[in-house]
């Protein structure tokens, strides 16, 4: 079970470790993309966390749905739309619940990923944010059917995301703004695929 | 990092702080969220022209706002499109009752948060329409990117495109215009330095002192090809052949039908220029290139344009869609009938383009 308490620690945890590698992640996009990642993920997370103290008396859909009304006007750049559609998505799916079963994550996941692939049409494959979350989406609904438990889904979901970042590094870039550099995107690491990963991290620590 | 500037966390505010008391009898700037508009108000009657776009190119969006060109701006940070909030609180107070015209360039945030925006809008029973402007021929396919840039020809059409809502175009006549003029339109940039922004404090990319960087955007991202420095006439002409020579180019337009109520996308194809195509041609600062160089590209590109048989009918010459700092230009040529003359020559009055009145 996902509690409550532990649904806002992962949106605090994602907060700091967000903070922590904002210099990081504009880094990385500066290499491929135009080197606001890192400052427009803090940014909107940062308000996040400014406002989870009035998120007490809500349902865990309540919280995703405010949480995707900030991401949508604070972070700006194609990660406002596509995170906020993420947890727009998985929001309206968790709608009226207190804690998140095994189930509820996979369904949760899915819905989120699969508005995040709505929004910016984007593939497995293309180096972008799909390339952690259509496999961590998958590993989920997979582990969980096998009769996992929740902590060791998560923790098996980290791994996936960990490989999905290190997949990026030799695509060549077909969505956002690397993709303008075709060939010259190769070997370099996705920003959107990396803050992805940190969130799904973010996620398992909290859960334990 | 050398910048007039204070605290890089309060750039966009304090510019924002700046127009605002330069121009108090065009503009009035919204502050939270940010968004321009014109000082007079909503245009009754007539289709409000948006745009709005990372913050960074001024004179572009914001220094557009005013009458015969755009109604409303929405600055986003630096390089950082703008979020759907500040493009809806535009959209209602700049709606005269006619619906709102959102200009959006290509960009994969612009694209994504203008139609979160527009959903938002119709849900307020606004009638809203995006057109996508994508003219930069460095992009060379759809299919394997997020497809052509939207670059120079966005000031081309938020000039012709605000000369129509000003004489009281219907939305749909306003839309096919704005259309009819990305088809017509293509653009090439090139660098010869990178850009700052404040909140990272280094260059974006690093460039040698021997060095250009051919097909860029506008955000100081790298572009198509590295290349030795040449002689202005070399770049120009490169610049100017691989516009005219550029061939048909396809992609996927995403619109709203409004008899349907849902986005519905559609494959436009533009077709090259001609001999005996009249233009308007558009030489553009990054920002740091001074008027004097483009002159020195405006003299070459018009012995090219000349030999291709293509006549120069209007022209623009100066920095107004710049990339902060960054050394370097584009070029835009967009092809014009008779009709789209008159909408340039009509009166403009913004902080960044002004004549006629």
């Amino acid at each position: 079970m996902i509690t409550k308490q532990q649904v806002l620690d992962w949106l605090r945890k994602s907060s700091d470790v967000l903070e922590e590698n904002r210099q990081y992640l504009t880094k990385l996009d500066t290499a491929i993309g135009d080197a606001d990642h890192g400052n427009n993920m803090y940014r909107g997370f940062n308000k996040v966390k400014s406002q989870l103290d009035d998120h007490a008396d809500k349902d865990i859909g309540a919280i995703l749905k405010a949480v995707a009304m900030t991401l949508i006007s604070t972070v700006g750049g194609a990660s406002g739309p596509l995170y906020g559609t993420f947890f727009l998505q998985a929001g309206t799916k968790m709608a009226g619940k207190a804690e998140l079963d095994g189930d509820s994550l996979a369904v949760m996941f899915r819905a989120g990923v699969d508005g995040v692939k709505m929004r910016g049409k984007a593939q497995p494959g293309d180096k972008t944010m799909i390339d952690v979350l259509e496999p961590v989406a998958q590993a989920i609904e997979n582990d969980i059917k096998e009769g996992k438990s929740v902590s060791d889904t998560l923790h098996h979901a980290v791994e996936v995301a960990e490989k999905g970042v290190a997949d990026t590094i030799p695509l060549i870039a077909k969505k956002g703004r690397a993709s303008y550099l075709g060939e010259r995107s190769k070997d370099h690491q996705d920003p959107g695929a990396t803050s992805s990963m940190m969130i799904i991290k973010a996620l398992s620590e909290s859960v334990g | 990092m050398k910048k007039l500037i204070n605290n890089p966390d309060n750039v966009i505010k304090e510019q924002l702080e700046g127009m605002q008391a330069a121009h108090p009898d065009l503009i009035k700037v919204n502050f939270e969220p940010y968004y321009i508009t014109r000082a007079g108000g909503p245009s009754k009657g007539k289709v409000a022209l948006i745009s709005g776009g990372g913050s960074g190119h001024e004179p572009m969006h914001g220094g557009f706002v005013g009458h015969g060109m755009l109604h409303a701006a929405c600055p986003g940070e630096i390089f950082t499109s703008p979020t759907p909030d500040q493009m809806h609180l535009a959209a209602k107070a700049a709606h005269g009752g006619a619906g709102v015209l959102n200009i959006v360039k290509n960009y994969t945030g612009d694209v994504m948060n203008f139609e979160m925006a527009a959903e938002l809008a119709m849900a307020d029973g606004i009638k809203v329409q995006n057109i996508v402007v994508d003219d930069d021929v460095a992009v060379k396919d759809s299919l394997y990117t997020a497809g052509r840039r939207g670059v120079g020809a966005t000031v081309l059409i938020e000039k012709l495109c605000g000369a129509a809502a000003e004489q009281g175009m219907d939305l749909e006549k306003l839309s096919d215009l704005c259309r009819t003029l990305n088809q017509n339109a293509r653009s090439m940039g090139m660098a010869l330095t990178s850009c700052i922004t404040p909140s990272n404090g280094s260059a974006s990319f690093e460039i040698g002192d021997d060095e250009m960087e051919i097909g860029i955007g506008i955000h100081g991202e790298p572009g198509i090809e590295r290349k030795k420095i040449a002689t202005v006439d070399e770049i120009a002409e490169e610049m100017t052949v691989s516009i005219l020579e550029d061939g048909a180019y396809t992609r996927t337009t995403k619109e709203w039908d409004f008899s349907k109520n849902e986005w519905v996308e559609k494959e436009v194809t533009d077709e090259p220029f001609k001999k005996g195509d009249n233009v308007i041609a558009f030489v553009n600062s990054m920002g740091g290139t001074p008027v004097s160089e483009l002159y020195g590209v405006y003299r070459k590109m018009k012995e090219v344009t000349d030999k291709h048989g293509i006549k120069i009918v209007r022209n623009l010459i100066g920095p107004y869609i710049t990339a902060l700092e960054m050394q370097g230009c584009s070029i835009t040529l967009m092809k014009v009938s008779d009709a789209h003359v008159k909408l340039w020559d009509a009166p403009v009055y913004t902080p960044g383009l002004k004549w006629g009145m």
